[in-house]
């Protein structure tokens, strides 16, 4: 049984291509990084697998109904938006119909660290903080898939791994999670899985170990890069930019 | 404030002035007296001017107050802006406009409901002019401009009616309406207004949701299952619906809906969906007390409710904005 399965989904602004015959499809226990150079497209395959921005193709996310979707999947965006001055326990509650007793609400609160900033104004907090409150909100969807656009972005490298370790204990909970990132590092160690999406087309696909190659590295992100093995496990360190061809 | 005991609190603060407002007027008489007025016929004219006249004036308070604070609150909830108001798509310009034209072409004076049906056909036309403009998808920003561009092309005509005005009485007339009152209405106001009134409140009203989840930001809330395109045609009728009935009856009243959603927010921990019904009930305190003030103020000289409405409204925006300096 796969969460989301995605067939030659394709979006075209103008006469280009953004996403090119996107075909993948996410399981139980997977924990996905879309890895790719700015502007190869991987904010539009998420947002075209859920069916936001309109797109050829098929996403079994898509077809659902718009009051089903939010049962099967949770969107976590680019953008950390909080428009007003609401507490943290009702942004996070919006995602179980305002309920702040709601357990879904109490248990990503919790997951997140975020007990004791229950009854704060969530625009007082700092960005991480807030990043960390809409990561809960997400959480507290409680659905079986989590699809995040740059999740550790602007984030001290603490939280950065706390929020990694996070969606791969939803992974390993039975969960299945995708995120966009750019540190090829922190998506290395952390994903089950990466997927290399570069000018809409995806590249390659499958275990880290196998996708993240010195040739793949220097072709799509034109930089050179240590790869080692470690007891630690794979560490992926970026060194130089290489000029292209 | 617990959100019960302040929509109690500010339900007795309307019901206070709604009763302050019939008591209050050119005929001195008791206050006791008046209102005994209301339900027992009095000797004199008494009982004549309370329900003709000062009723329907009180009433008109209420229902022009709700759609004014009401529209506000939703418009700045769908625009995630506390700027906005329920001027900012278009529709009192356009339900002025709607009214100048009818003051112009002799039109309001063939019967008395032609002027208040012409502004509400003028917010009819701003709303398809609009929902024609801002497309099909479901953005904030196509919303806006088109509504600022609406709004700009109605106040240009309202300006060229005027310039091309040929008797100077007509342009004093329409001058004056502008300035929005609540003096001499009837209860034929009443009872134009408040089917469309009860509209736009209805349809406000269903907005609560998906302002609230709007918080998050477009995608996020559509992620969520709200249906952007269908809370925007919701948003855009009950504003027009209830502003433009306001505008029909009273004129243009500004500040109202800027100010009254500001103040009530931090009060009800700045939930978009709470807002909604303290703003409606803050709307009419307000138009009540300043509809009020303006018969005490200058008495016989018809103060009108729109300037005295931004004579208080400015200084409580500039107040507003000076405690706002330094936080971010």
């Amino acid at each position: 049984m796969s969460l989301l399965t995605v067939q030659d989904l394709t979006v075209r602004r103008g006469s280009r291509a953004t996403l090119d015959q996107a075909s993948f499809s996410i399981a139980p226990g997977e924990f996905v990084g879309l890895i790719g150079p700015n502007g190869a497209g991987k904010s539009t395959l998420l947002r075209a697998a859920l069916g936001l921005i309109p797109a050829a193709g098929r996403s079994s996310l898509a077809r659902l109904s718009p009051a089903a979707r939010p049962k099967a999947a949770a969107w976590l965006p680019q953008a950390r938006e909080i428009a007003w001055p609401v507490s943290v326990a009702h942004l996070v509650s919006l995602a179980q119909n305002e309920n702040q007793n709601a357990p879904e609400v109490i248990a990503a609160l919790n997951r997140m660290d975020l007990m004791a900033y229950a009854q704060r104004p969530a625009t007082g907090l700092s960005g991480g903080e807030q990043a960390r409150v809409l990561i809960a909100r997400a959480l507290a969807q409680d659905t079986p898939l989590l699809l995040a656009d740059e999740p550790t972005a602007g984030l001290d490298p603490a939280h950065q791994i706390g929020t990694m370790q996070t969606f791969a204990t939803l992974a390993s909970e039975g969960r299945g999670v995708i995120a966009s990132l750019h540190d090829l590092g922190l998506a290395a160690r952390h994903c089950t899985r990466l997927i290399v999406i570069s000018e809409g087309r995806i590249v390659a696909d499958g275990a880290p170990r196998n996708v993240l190659t010195e040739t793949l590295l220097a072709e799509v992100f034109a930089i050179r890069c240590l790869l080692s093995d470690t007891p630690e496990g794979l560490v992926v360190q970026p060194l130089a930019q290489l000029s292209k061809p | 404030m617990k959100y019960p005991v302040l929509i109690t609190a500010l339900s007795l603060l309307v019901a206070l002035l709604f009763a302050l407002s019939l008591v209050v007027g050119v005929i001195e008489v008791g206050p006791l007296e008046s209102l005994a007025a209301l339900v027992r016929d009095s000797d004199g004219p008494l009982s004549m001017v309370m329900r003709e006249i000062r009723l329907p004036r009180a009433f008109l308070g209420i229902m022009v107050g709700v759609s004014l604070g009401l529209s506000g609150a939703a418009m700045q909830g769908y625009l995630r802006n506390p700027l906005a108001e329920p001027g900012v798509i278009g529709i009192s310009a356009s339900a002025a406009l709607g009214a100048v034209i009818a003051l112009q072409s002799g039109f309001s004076a063939l019967f008395a409901l032609a002027l208040p049906l012409s502004a509400l056909a003028g917010a009819a036309a701003c709303v398809l002019l609009i929902l024609l403009l801002a497309g099909r998808g479901g953005g904030t920003l196509s919303l806006i401009l088109a509504g600022i561009a609406v709004s700009a092309l109605a106040s240009a005509l309202t300006a060229l009616v005027l310039n091309l005005s040929p008797n100077p009485f007509a342009a004093n007339e329409i001058v004056f309406w502008m300035m929005g009152s609540l003096a001499d209405r009837s209860f034929l106001h009443v009872w134009t207004a408040l089917p469309v009134m009860t509209v736009g409140w209805l349809l406000l009203s269903l907005t609560g949701r998906g302002l609230d989840r709007l918080t998050l930001g477009e995608e996020a809330a559509a992620s969520m299952g709200v249906n952007l395109r269908r809370l925007r045609l919701i948003l855009v009728a009950g504003v027009a619906a209830s502003v433009g009935a306001a505008t029909a009856v009273a004129g243009a009243v500004g500040f109202v809906g800027l100010v009254i959603p500001h103040i009530l927010r931090p009060l009800v921990g700045a939930r978009p969906a709470r807002l909604l019904l303290a703003s409606a009930l803050g709307g009419a305190a307000l138009v009540l007390a300043a509809d009020v003030a303006v018969r005490l103020i200058l008495p016989g000289r018809d103060l009108k409710l729109g300037v005295l409405m931004a004579l208080v409204g400015a200084p409580v925006f500039f107040h507003l904005i000076w405690r706002m300096r330094g936080q971010p």
